[in-house]
């Protein structure tokens, strides 16, 4: 588990990365198409396929010549979701420690009006 | 300008970094952090009993609570500050009792801005792995889940060692 996120953490650390996934929230794309708008070359689109294919964010398959590229939601999930709950935890301690604050600050006002 | 805490855990590095402002002058915010009567009215989870044992902000001084929830069960940690702790740097070990010899180096320092404080928690670990278990199953989860969940804990953590 902790694996697969490094995998996914670091394939999302790159921005045409990020921009490939978002494009295929759309539909199936082929290299040629995920290449277009990109001012790289289709090796090197090829090359940022297999990370996110090795982190389990995309999966390819064939259309006569073309490979097609898919969208895998459920790693993003997991990622999201691995921190979520650390957040929350740190999310309410830091709730209470503003609570406590306004109320110490509260008291001092009220000892040195 | 910090509504939430902002959290940060990159990806290969043993680092956890932690950050959120409050609307409290530097000098309160210390003292919230190193006076135990107030150190308990926030820092342990909802529904459970945070008990101070020691807490002996000097260099060298060890500290230790227990988070003591509704069915009796009891979360220890302690550690020892490392240098003379001020508002601009507290030091500390930090380890989970539930997963001794895993202990993490925590690095606390607050900023002021016009009255109000820049709270940033920088905590190495030993490995990524150990960062990591502690993200997935540490405290957050393990202390609100009881004791399966300390179970399948440190059946994750003993590889680490």
């Amino acid at each position: 588990m902790a694996d697969q996120l490094s995998a996914v953490f670091g394939a999302l650390a790159d921005p045409t990365r990020r921009a490939i996934l978002a494009r295929l929230t759309n539909g199936d794309l082929t290299v040629a198409e995920l290449a277009a708008p990109f001012a790289v070359s289709q090796p090197a689109i090829s090359r940022h396929l297999k990370v996110l294919e090795g982190a389990g964010l995309i999966s390819r398959t064939r259309r006569a010549t073309a490979r097609l590229s898919h969208l895998q939601a459920a790693p993003l999930k997991d990622a999201t979701e691995w921190l979520a709950r650390y957040q929350d935890f740190w999310d309410a301690r830091h709730r209470r420690l503003d609570a406590l604050l306004a109320a110490l600050q509260a008291e001092q006002k009220e000892r040195n009006p | 300008m910090m509504a939430t805490t902002q959290i940060t855990a990159e990806p290969r590095l043993p680092f956890v970094d932690i950050k959120r402002e409050f609307d409290a002058p530097r000098d309160l915010v210390f003292r919230a952090h190193t006076e135990p009567k107030l150190l308990v009215q926030w820092l342990g989870p909802d529904k459970y009993e945070m008990v101070v044992e020691r807490y002996d902000v000097r260099d060298g001084g060890a500290w230790r609570y227990v988070h003591r929830g509704p069915d009796g069960s009891e979360w220890g940690f302690h550690g020892v500050f490392h240098g003379v702790p001020s508002p601009d740097r507290m030091v500390q070990t930090f380890e989970f009792e539930g997963a001794p010899g895993h202990v993490s180096l925590d690095a606390l320092t607050l900023e002021e801005h016009d009255g109000r404080t820049v709270v940033h928690i920088h905590s190495v670990f030993q490995s990524v792995e150990a960062r990591d278990a502690m993200i997935q199953g540490g405290m957050a989860d393990g202390m609100n889940q009881g004791y399966e969940r300390l179970d399948a804990l440190l059946a994750r953590l003993v590889p680490v060692a």
